[in-house]
């Protein structure tokens, strides 16, 4: 589904990263970890399409990634991941406004309604139908992100980006952040690329772990390299029904658009 | 005892304070104009509060006897009219300006640097300009208001919108948005708070621009009976206009302050 063939990216005559290839498929869910600056946020803003490729390719569905974000790779960032001046329903409900071709994504009527009733439901599972009438700023920081996830669900992505979600979180709220980004994955079948410094959260959550470093060091010119991904491993905590209703999931996807 | 950064009034004497000056103030005025009308009854520089108060009888609770019309109100009506006008003219395109150039690149390229120039031709030299092309009437008032406060307004506005984090753009996009909806729906909204911030930081140059253009070539008009009655150096009737300005000046601010507090509450709970 994700593909990358020689992948390299410069800022400048600054490499970040370097031949990096791999294939993931529909349903992974992957952890990027690596040091600060290693450039696992950049190959995530690769795949959102902020950050253009320098030379190689990048293949979502065997087409190059697009050149701007799209409502196909849906994303939530450490912060400002919500709209301040809308209400936490309002939030929500924006995202079935923005996926409408209309001039000012405002909706009326019907759609109005639907949209409620469907943003409700999802404020419902992430936890936050008590909160529907806040602003963003009135919310703690865990709740906030509940919100830019009900958020970035709503607009219905295959792929969801995540870029260090839960870096400002209490280790409490973290567990409980991880449990709801599990779930979600699982029941809306979505493919995950998540970044996150922390090492046991890429091992706990993932089926997937990506370690980016540099396998290469010039003391003369600590700019002439980049990293790349050094370990690619299997990981997660997964018992075997999860595993295989997964699997035949997949699987079923798989017949489906074949 | 605490150092002299760590200690506070209480709220009490915070008041006390903040009035002190203003106290201090009248009471100086009034023993200075006490003593200079002793000496020379007829003095017109420092008048008595009663002198004032007569002053503010005549223009405001009688009719003038040449016109019929209560010039005090008269000319607070005209002014804020024209101030009322500019500001908003000026809050317009003031906003359309920011707005477009702040949120995209392309308009930018082209609308800055003008921006940027005009923004430093001072208004008060062209002012001739419009009295020229628009008469003496008042459109040329406006006009100079507006002219004068529209690129302030424009360039405020432009920062602010590239203030806004551009993770908000990116998740709009990421939900599908196009560029006028998220111009209509996560900028315009947001700047509207900050519309309100920048016309209340303009309101002061605002006013200067309005006595200006009133004592250049008015009929009416606050800053035109300041301008008219200097000829016969009535501070009876300067003062208390200048006092009345001050007050309008104050009570629009802080109207626009609630209306900003009424209007958009989630700007004003810090965060994010």
């Amino acid at each position: 589904m994700i593909e990358a063939r020689n992948l390299w990216k410069k800022f400048g005559d600054k490499v970040v990263l370097e031949r990096i290839n791999l294939q993931v498929q529909e349903g992974e869910f992957v952890t990027l970890v690596g040091t600060s600056g290693c450039g696992k946020s950049t190959f995530l803003n690769m795949l959102l399409g902020t950050e253009p490729v320098s030379s190689g390719e990048l293949l979502l569905h065997g087409k190059p990634v697009p050149g701007e974000p799209g409502p196909d790779r849906g994303i939530v960032f450490q912060q400002y991941s919500v709209f301040p001046h809308m209400t936490v329903l309002q939030n929500v409900m924006a995202a079935r406004g923005f996926a409408r071709r209309s001039l000012t994504g405002a909706l009326f009527g019907s759609a109005r309604r639907e949209a409620r009733e469907e943003a409700l439901g999802l404020l419902e599972e992430v936890g936050l139908s008590h909160a529907q009438g806040l602003y963003p700023a009135e919310l703690s920081g865990g709740m906030r992100q509940r919100l830019a996830i009900a958020q970035a669900l709503l607009g219905r992505p295959g792929i969801l980006l995540l870029d260090e979600p839960f870096g400002a979180l209490d280790p409490g709220i973290r567990a409980d952040m991880h449990d709801l980004v599990l779930r979600l994955w699982r029941q809306y079948r979505l493919t995950v690329f998540m970044v996150t410094h922390d090492l046991k959260e890429g091992f706990y959550l993932g089926t997937r772990l990506w370690v980016f470093d540099k396998t290469r060091h010039d003391p003369q010119a600590p700019n002439a390299y980049g990293a790349t991904i050094t370990y690619d491993l299997p990981v997660g905590n997964l018992d075997r029904d999860t595993l295989s209703d997964i699997d035949r999931d997949l699987a079923r996807a798989a017949t489906e658009t074949a | 005892m605490k150092r002299l950064i760590n200690q506070t009034p209480t709220p009490m004497l915070r008041v006390l304070l903040g009035l002190l000056p203003f106290v201090l103030l009248v009471l100086l005025y009034m023993f200075a104009s006490e003593a200079r009308l002793a000496e020379n009854p007829s003095d017109k520089l420092l008048p008595s509060f009663t002198q004032i108060g007569d002053a503010i009888q005549r223009m405001a609770l009688e009719p003038s006897k040449r016109s019929g019309d209560y010039l005090f109100w008269e000319d607070t009506l005209s002014s804020l009219t024209r101030l009322g006008m500019g500001v908003l003219i000026a809050s317009a395109i003031g906003l359309a300006l920011g707005l477009f150039t702040g949120a995209l690149p392309l308009v930018s390229a082209s609308a800055s640097p003008l921006l940027t120039v005009v923004s430093l031709i001072p208004p008060l030299a062209i002012l001739p300009v419009l009295f020229i092309v628009f008469g003496l009437g008042e459109l040329s008032k406006v006009a100079l208001i507006a002219i004068g406060i529209t690129p302030f307004i424009a360039r405020d506005i432009q920062r602010r919108t590239q203030e806004i984090p551009s993770e908000q753009l990116v998740k709009a996009q990421t939900l599908g948005a196009n560029t006028s909806q998220i111009v209509c729906r996560v900028l315009l909204p947001q700047l509207m708070p900050r519309l309100v911030d920048a016309v209340r930081l303009s309101l002061g140059a605002g006013w200067l621009f309005l006595i200006a253009a009133e004592a250049i070539a008015a009929t009416e008009g606050l800053g035109y009976r300041i301008f008219l009655v200097r000829r016969y150096m009535a501070m009876d009737v300067i003062l208390p206009y200048v006092a009345w300005i001050t007050l309008l000046a104050f009570v629009i601010d802080a109207l626009l302050a609630t209306l900003s507090r009424r209007l958009f509450p989630w700007h004003h709970q810090g965060g994010q």
